[in-house]
């Protein structure tokens, strides 16, 4: 059963580079939702996850996690959420362990409690035998479990992910698949953008689709279909259609 | 080998010229294709100025004949040793970074391309870097040798190569030595701190014996003594043949180019097809890279203690930063030995350590900071932790001061012992150096790899300089407080004044 709360709410947000990335964008996640957020490339997917994690600083609007203005308080809001990026940035000198431990240490969470939820993390992701290995010789799927690993090990409640699954194997995949699930099981939040629109389609609760930095289309894939007037269509195709009706449209 | 193999062969040459010159190229200009032209220029006129040291340096050298006297031949004889020794460090460093950096090893690897040939051209584009970057530097003394000696000294261009060829040989044949006695494992770090010391180690041995036999940190002191003249072999010995190449002796000079071709033929011969199971072992080496299995506890406290252990344990295991600190340690062994040679005989020349070791104190700072500021592998992790920004700098400026404070206090200390004052000044001198090199490097931050260390100095050429401007400055300044008090009032205002004038342009004031 879903919470009502939103987990996140962005109104009219905004970033312009050399054209606009994000054109007054309006988003509401609910506690305790899978949230997918599809589009084409340079559709301001990245651009709108990056201002929502503080990475990047908006022209305008607003972002509100649990309540708190991420705006305002960035700290506050930092402390609930976690961001994992398509490109995993981790220490090639550090093992997992050590790494995992500097991001229990930057959370402030207790270091009893993280190390043996760092320890069944990397183990559930399959990196038991890696654990005293420095990440430089990692292949970018292990450097991408051991970023999944760092973001998950402080409990966040709101969990941001760009890409995720890009570079893993099939079994990689489907562990993080599984360790996404539980959390989302277990009351956490999830957006996650995806170019795989078959996991959007299995394992989100809802699909935002994006383009030109809209929000294009949202609802449940019942919910898209309905909406575009298709019963029985797979969302590549709703997502082609919508895409291609936009990119008319603009 | 057939006309095909050959072409191949031609073809890859060329591919591995342009590599290197595209390589060099982004390292003189960060990257930036624009500043190709402003580059270009700005060599051109730094080749021009450096004409003028080197006047000052070896004009009066230039009416040198032949037959010279020993202590001529040892000094000549000696520079040249010092300039094999930088090119053999600046050629290990290039050897290492092949084996460990080049991306296209798998492709090359997979080639149906016979790879002892693909590495003979490889080897002997290793040479041909660093015998040209040899040329280049120096061009300006060589030229003003001709200009105020005549032609004859246009071969000592030759000696340079044989120079340069001869150090890219030996390097190559040491790093793969290396890789067969400790393994890919270790070498990379040894090799960087072998580096380290082949080109510091030759000028600091000669330091060492000026103090121990002369008090004096004038290494000319021991070259030019009677001790050395006389220890010296005769004068038609195959030592003096490089100084006499230099002056202008044909045979001795092409006996030298032979030499260097002979042994760099050799090098690629014996090492071609070794190459290929070396560059292997690298990339396997990362793979097996464990940091031991033992367990150890989570540690607690603040998030900025958390940031800091991580910095200092990057910092610990950081191969360039190991060769440099034990470079600046090394440079820091002969004043410390005038410390403790000066002192016995209460000498005031004890003064002169202090600028020393400011200035050594500001060089690493600057590199220090560059590690912990600019050079942050998982900046999105640590944006989006739950601290200040502020906090996360302070932090990173907490782990440079603190390292400073670890790697100059075994000088600071006996200096305390023995003149307080004077520690005192250094001390107050460390700080302001240090946290001038690390203020600019705070100003001019770009995120960046770690691994880009080496492109540091080019990613702003005005920081680069008022680095090096601001720990000099302190460091006379510093020097100056302990002999002519007004003297170093003039000086820090002239240093502080550059460090000012370089946050007045720096981006992030911008």
């Amino acid at each position: 059963m879903k919470s009502e709360q939103s987990a996140l709410q962005v109104r009219a947000l905004t970033k312009r580079f050399d054209r606009v990335a994000v054109d007054a964008l309006d988003l509401t996640i609910r506690t305790g939702e899978f949230y997918a957020l599809v589009g084409p490339n340079g559709a301001g997917k990245t651009t709108t996850l990056r201002m929502v994690a503080g990475l990047l600083k908006p022209d305008a609007g607003s972002v509100a996690i649990f309540g708190i203005d991420a705006l305002g308080d960035p700290t506050a809001a930092k402390q609930v959420m976690a961001w994992v990026s398509d490109e995993p940035m981790i220490y090639d000198k550090l093992t997992p362990l050590e790494y995992l431990e500097f991001v229990a240490g930057l959370w402030g969470i207790d270091p009893a409690t993280s190390q043996a939820s760092a320890h069944d993390l990397l183990v559930s992701l399959g990196l038991e035998a890696h654990l005293h290995e420095r990440c430089e010789g990692f292949s970018k799927g292990m450097r991408q479990k051991v970023a999944l690993a760092g973001a998950l090990v402080h409990e966040p409640r709101l969990i941001i992910l760009d890409e995720p699954l890009t570079g893993l194997d099939a079994v990689s995949a489907r562990h993080v698949k599984g360790l996404l699930g539980d959390r989302v099981r277990a009351g956490c939040t999830v957006i996650m953008t995806t170019h795989i629109l078959e996991v959007a389609e299995r394992m989100a609760d809802r699909i935002g689709v994006i383009a030109s930095g809209r929000l294009v289309a949202e609802g449940t894939l019942a919910e898209l279909r309905q909406q575009n007037g298709h019963t029985n269509t797979s969302l590549e195709d709703l997502f082609i259609a919508l895409v291609d009706v936009e990119v008319a449209a603009a | 080998m057939t006309a095909t193999a050959t072409m191949a062969l031609s073809w890859f040459a060329r591919h591995e010229l342009r590599l290197t010159w595209r390589e060099w190229l982004a390292m003189m200009t960060g990257g930036r294709r624009r500043r190709k032209r402003v580059t270009i220029i700005g060599l051109i006129v730094f080749g021009a100025v450096m004409h003028l040291p080197a006047w000052a340096v070896i004009g009066r050298y230039a009416d040198l004949q032949t037959p010279l006297d020993k202590s001529s031949l040892i000094v000549i004889t000696a520079t040249i040793f010092l300039a094999w020794a930088l090119m053999l460090s600046q050629a290990i460093e290039s050897v290492t970074r092949v084996f460990y950096a080049r991306a296209d090893l798998d492709l090359i690897m997979s080639s149906p391309a016979k790879l002892s040939h693909i590495f003979s051209v490889r080897i002997a584009s290793i040479a041909l870097s660093v015998t040209a970057m040899a040329l280049l530097l120096s061009a300006p003394f060589v030229d003003v040798l001709v200009a105020g000696g005549g032609v004859r000294w246009f071969a000592a261009f030759g000696v340079v190569i044989a120079v340069g060829l001869s150090a890219a040989a030996a390097a190559i044949a040491i790093t793969i030595a290396l890789f067969r006695l400790i393994g890919p494992a270790r070498t990379r770090l040894t090799a960087q701190i072998l580096a380290a010391i082949i080109g510091a180690g030759f000028v600091i041995a000669l330091q060492i014996a000026a103090i121990l036999s002369y008090g004096t940190l004038s290494r000319f002191a021991v070259l030019t003594s009677d001790a050395a003249a006389a220890f010296a072999p005769p004068g038609d010995s195959l030592v003096w043949w490089p100084a006499r190449a230099a002056l202008g002796d044909v045979t001795a000079l092409l006996a030298l180019l032979s030499a260097s071709l002979v042994l760099l033929g050799a090098v690629m011969a014996t090492f071609s097809p070794r190459f290929a199971d070396t560059a292997l072992g690298a990339s396997a080496q990362a793979v097996a890279s464990r940091q031991g299995s033992r367990r150890k506890a989570f540690r607690g406290g603040s998030r900025q203690q958390a940031l800091r252990r991580k910095e200092f344990l990057l910092l610990r295991r950081d191969p360039w930063l190991a060769s440099q600190t034990l470079m600046q340690l090394l440079y820091l062994v002969p004043p410390a030995l005038f410390l403790w040679r000066s002192f016995s005989d209460h000498s005031t020349a004890i003064i002169l350590i202090t600028p020393v070791i400011v200035m050594a104190a500001g060089q690493l700072a600057g590199g220090l900071a560059w590690l912990t500021i600019s050079g942050e592998d998982a900046a999105d992790l640590v944006a989006t932790a739950p601290l200040p920004s502020s906090s996360v700098i302070r932090a990173k400026i907490e782990v440079v001061l603190i390292s400073i404070g670890i790697v100059s206090a075994p000088l600071i200390i006996p200096l305390a012992i023995v003149a307080p004052l004077q520690a005192l000044v250094t001390t107050i001198g460390i700080a302001i150096g240090a946290a001038s090199a690390t203020a600019i490097q705070f100003w001019f931050r770009v995120q960046a790899k770690r691994s880009q260390f080496r492109r540091r100095q080019t990613s702003s050429r005005l920081a680069t300089f008022a680095e090096a401007f601001s720990s000099i400055g302190w460091a006379a300044t510093a020097g100056l407080v302990l002999a002519i008090p007004v003297g170093a009032l003039v000086c820090a205002l002239m240093t502080a004044a550059i460090v000012a004038g370089t946050w007045k342009l720096s981006p992030r004031r911008a």
